[in-house]
This record gives C-alpha cells, structure tokens and sequence, in this order.
C-alpha cells in the first residue's frame, strides 16, 4: 500500500532523514518508533506531501507523490503532531470544512455522522473549536483525518498530551481503524506500539535500525533469564542454596525486605527455565517463596540496546569507509613519522645528558 | 479552492476583521466623499478616489495581514497543503476571498454617489438654460471605479505575499503598509519642489523610474476622466505577479 524507497531529506547541512525504506502492506498499522528529533515526523510530511524529499521516492498505492500529488493526497487522510484546528469554527464547520476541501463524495450528513460517533464527538458537535479540551482537540483531529474514508491514515504522535483514560480509548479507536484502512503512527511511547501495531520500524538519527513483527520484539521482552524472588529465611543459608541450583549463574541478595523475606535477584543460564525447580528446592527446604518477578528485557531496554548499536555501527562503519591511502603517500607519512620520532628521541637523549651534567 | 474561498469568506465574518474593514471603509468614504464633493461644492470625484487610494495603505493591510500568517502561526496550513488541493488553488482561494470583500466594500459605497447626483439634479432642474453639463459625469465614476479595484486587486496580491512570508498577523501588516505606502506614495517626490520651484528630484530619469513604479500615477489619468487601457493591464500584471511569487514561496517552502 505504502512504499518508500531511498528516502532523503536535508535540512541545509543537516540530514533529517537518511535513506530511508520499508514498505507497509494493506490494513497494516505500523509504528515508527524513535527519540525526539530521530525524523519520524519528517518522513510522515513527506508521505502525506506537506514537504518533498531530497532524494528517493514515496508511493501510496502505487502513485508517486512527488509526481501526482493530488491523487495521492486522495488517499491519505493526516493527523500531524499538532492538529490543524480553525479555533474560531464549531466542529461542524470544521468538519463540513474538510469535507469539502477533500471533494469527498460521501453521503454528507452520513458520512460525518459515523465519524462522529467513530470518535464520539457527537456531543460537542455544535461546539467552538476554542473551548474543547485538548482530548476533545485531538479527537476532532482524528476526525479530520477520517474524513473521505481514506485507505490511508497517518497519524503523528497521536497520544501526546491525552490523560491515561483518554490514552486508552485512541488506542482502542486506532486498532479499530485498522481493520478498514492503512495505518502508520508515530511515536516515542513503546507500549502504544506494542498496544497498537502490528509491525515496529524503529528510526534513530534518520536511519532505519530495526523493522520487526511486534511479536518478535514480544519474545525477546518475555524470554527472559532475570527474576526477583521473594524467600522467607535465613539470608546466607537461602543464598547459598540458591547458588546451589543446577542452572543459576548468578545469584544476589538485594537490601529489600518485605516482612521476613528478603529479595534475591537470580539469573538463570542460557535456555534454561529454573523457575520449577527454584520453587521445589524451596518448598523442600520449607523457606516460603512469596514472591517471583520477571526481571526481562522490556521494550525500553530493547530500543536502547538497538539505537546503541546502531550508534555502535555507524561509527564502525565511518571508519571502515575511510579511503584507502596511496601507497606512495603511506610510506611517506612514515618516512616522515619516522623523522619525527628520531628527533623527540634525540631530544630526550639530550635533555637526559643535560641533567646528568647539571647533578653532577 | 472553492472549498477555502468560502472558509476564509467565513473567517472574515466569524473574526470582528471582517466587520472591523467593511465599518472603517464605509464610515470613512462616507466622509470623505462628502467633504470632497459635496461640502466642497465640486462635482468631480477625482480627489474622492485619490484619498480613498491613500486609505488603502492602512486599510488592504488589514483584509491581507492574517491570510496565509494565521495559518502558519497555528499550524492549520499542514491541513491544506495535504489535502487534494493545489498551492495555486490554495493562494487563488485566499485572494479572492480578499477581494471580493474588498470589491463588496467599494461596491456597497457607491450609494456615497447618490446625494451628489440630487444635488445635480436639482440644481439642473433649477438651471434649465446651461449650456454645460451641471452634476456628476456617470463615465468617468465608472471609469475611476473599475481602476480602483483593481488597483486595490494589485495591492491585495501585494499583501497576500508579504502575509505568506511571515509568521505573525502583525508583522505581515505593518510590513505591507510600509510597501503599499511606497508603491502609492512614491509619485509624491516628483512633485516636491525647492524654494524656487524647480523639482527637488533633478533627474529626469529618477522621476521617470518613480512615475512609472508609482501605481498612483497611473491613476491620475481615470481621475482626469481618461480611460487608460495600459494602466488596467499594469494593475492587472502586478496582481499576477505577486500571486505567482507567493505560489512559489510555498512551493520553495515545501523543497526547504
């Protein structure tokens, strides 16, 4: 549905956007993922026309929309990071407004109806854009974006701002929305992702680090070697027990007390599930085991590990790229190296002669 | 494009702005024409339409200022530039919104001619044997007219690009009355003169170069009651000008 190849935006000397490519399949949500400033929103403007890219190429549903713009618009509807509200109009001139500037041919009355109730407007309906509240704001956005039914909807950051409640429900609305269109969102928050889509591309500096099936990323949070245990007993005794068990490799008494029991930090090995046999060990041992958390990777480790590597790699690769020198020059830097080096040893000499002489 | 030629029509009038132009243009023409024409015993509308040119420095400042700066300012013109509409669509929607407000103005005070047409003619009821005419002379109205607004169609493109290249209502207006001011006012050097009566300006080109920049003197042949063909296209021409060139500051925009 959506296709972008070798994508390249400049700002001036400063490259926002850094070949980048992927593809978004029909009734797909995909979720770009990245810190501030990583470009995400940069790639959104350019997909929706707002902005034209330095190089590459963006189609939706196979039209360029560098070269047919207005088609391609047609089939996009776009909630940018602040929703472009007319304050001074109700929410029906607003909608009424975007309903014509998209020369939609949908039933009107219908059509607005259904996204009214879609995103539960209906009640500030008659209302001034001024004095809703900014959950209110963002859902008469949403709106604006659903307007002409569009195969595609972008949405940027469309939960910032929003009270946990109000959170929810746009996720809720988002989900359901990808049932009928193509969505891509935007965003910093990795549970929206993980809540949200179906795929995760994660964009750090204006380059692609990581494109993945949310349940992949899913399984590397839930497959992991690291638990709290709670254990009622002697300090020393449980900890060594602990150490004891086939398939521990690390074992730590942490300075956490709840009642009588302390907190031990235990990590298995490789592949192995020790949590069975922790809690039979115990039980054999008569310590109560009241407490056992999963300590695993969660997203937020995920996105460093990859945005560091990334970073890791880059430089990696920056001085891998660096041209290889001409022969003739590399002898001669160390000709000249090699002078320098005789005349510091020289020096040193010297100088080591003069304070001999000078004890003396 | 008729899509936001309506939405700004709206604006006009949702916003005082709107109301705030038409109440300014009307009370002040009223009284202008009056001290011009009638207190003053003339029939001749030329000075009528000279001071009203003059108020358009500060009054088409205020129809242009928030045009395309408000949008920018609230993030709104996001919303059109990604919708199915094209840049030239969306200037052309905006202007014209302008002018027709602007047309509707000049329009509406044209009942200002009505007295000065009683007036003459009764004094011609009470003159039966003049030889000349006696009242307002109906083509040379028209003719004043039709340069006004177009005129006032130059000035508003004029306007519409300055509001296009800032970011805040205010800037956008005193930036464009400093502009029109110098595009109407320029003509005023050539006429300046020292304490023995020769133009202050000496070179002939330099008053050649301001009369022809000057959109005000090529007004001066309408007020004199002569139809000028060449004028119409110069006003004509500016207003395209500046039209395009604000089509290409958002297109140079989008390639920033």
């Amino acid at each position: 549905m959506i296709k972008i190849e070798h994508l390249v935006k400049n700002y001036g000397a400063n490259c926002a956007v850094d070949d980048i490519s992927f593809e978004v399949g029909e009734g797909e949500i995909v979720g770009l993922l990245g810190p501030n400033g990583a470009g995400k929103s940069t790639t959104m403007n350019i997909l929706t026309g707002y902005l034209s890219s330095t190089s590459g190429k963006a189609t939706v549903a196979g039209i360029d929309i560098l070269s047919n713009p207005l088609d391609a618009k047609k089939l996009i509807g776009y909630l940018p990071e602040q929703p472009p509200l007319y304050l001074d109009m109700t929410v029906e001139e607003y909608l009424n407004f975007n309903y014509e500037l998209k020369g939609c041919k949908l039933d009107r009355a219908e059509h607005l109806g259904q996204i009214c109730d879609t995103v539960r407007i209906r009640d500030v309906y008659k209302r001034v854009i001024r004095n809703l509240s900014k959950g209110y704001r963002q859902r008469v956005g949403i709106a604006q974006a659903l307007v002409g039914n569009p195969k595609v909807i972008i949405f940027d950051e469309p939960t910032v701002g929003l009270d946990p409640k109000q959170i929810i429900e746009v996720r809720n609305l988002i989900r359901s929305l990808g049932k009928e269109h193509t969505v891509i969102l935007s965003t910093h928050i990795l549970q929206e992702v993980q809540a949200v889509c179906d795929r995760i591309v994660i964009i750090n500096k204006g380059k692609i680090v990581a494109n993945e099936m949310t349940e992949n990323i899913s399984n590397a949070v839930e497959k992991s070697r690291r638990f709290n245990a709670k254990i009622c007993g002697p300090q020393k005794e449980v900890l060594a027990e602990l150490r004891g068990i086939p398939g521990v490799a690390y074992a730590e008494a942490l300075a956490e007390r709840d009642g009588d029991a302390i907190t031990y930090t235990v990590e298995s090995e490789r592949g192995v599930d020790i949590r069975k046999k922790l809690f039979y060990r115990l039980a054999e041992k008569g310590w109560a085991l009241i407490g056992l958390e999963s300590l695993g990777m969660n997203l937020e480790d995920i996105f460093i590990t990859v945005v560091d590597q990334s970073e890791q790699k880059k430089t990696r690769v920056a001085r891998a790229e660096r041209k290889p020198r001409r022969g003739d020059r590399v002898t001669m830097e160390r000709e000249v190296g090699a002078e320098l080096f005789e005349d510091a040893k020289r020096q040193r000499e010297e100088s080591a002669r003069q304070d001999t002489e000078d004890d003396e | 494009m008729l899509a936001i030629y309506r939405k700004e029509m709206r604006s006009y009038f949702i916003n005082p702005i709107g109301y705030v132009y038409l109440g300014v243009f009307l009370v002040f023409s009223a009284l202008l024409f009056s001290y011009t024409t009638i207190n003053a015993g003339s029939y001749s509308t030329s000075s009528y339409f000279t001071f009203l040119i003059i108020s358009f420095v500060i009054l088409i400042p205020i129809l242009t200022m928030r045009l395309f700066a408000e949008e920018r300012k609230l993030r709104t013109e996001q919303l059109l530039l990604t919708a199915p509409v094209t840049i030239t669509g969306m200037v052309l929607g905006k202007y014209f919104a302008a002018l027709t407000i602007y047309v509707g103005g000049i329009l509406i005070s044209c009942l200002n001619f009505i007295p000065l047409y009683v007036v003459g003619a009764a004094e011609r009821a009470g003159d039966n044997m003049a030889l000349t005419h006696i009242g307002p002379v109906t083509g040379e109205i028209l003719g004043s007219l039709l340069a006004v607004i177009l005129l006032g169609a130059a000035l508003i493109a004029v306007g519409t690009l300055i509001s296009a290249l800032t970011e805040n209502q205010l800037s956008a207006a005193i930036i464009t009355i400093g502009v029109i001011a110098v595009m109407v006012l320029l003509n005023v050097f050539n006429r300046l003169t020292d304490s023995d009566g020769q133009p202050l300006i000496g070179s002939y080109a330099v008053r050649f170069v301001l009369d022809w920049v000057s959109v005000m003197s090529r007004f001066s042949n309408f007020s004199n009651g002569i139809f000028d063909y060449a004028a119409l296209f110069y006003y004509i021409s500016l207003a395209f000008v500046f039209l395009f060139l604000t089509v290409r500051v958002y297109e140079k925009r989008r390639w920033g």
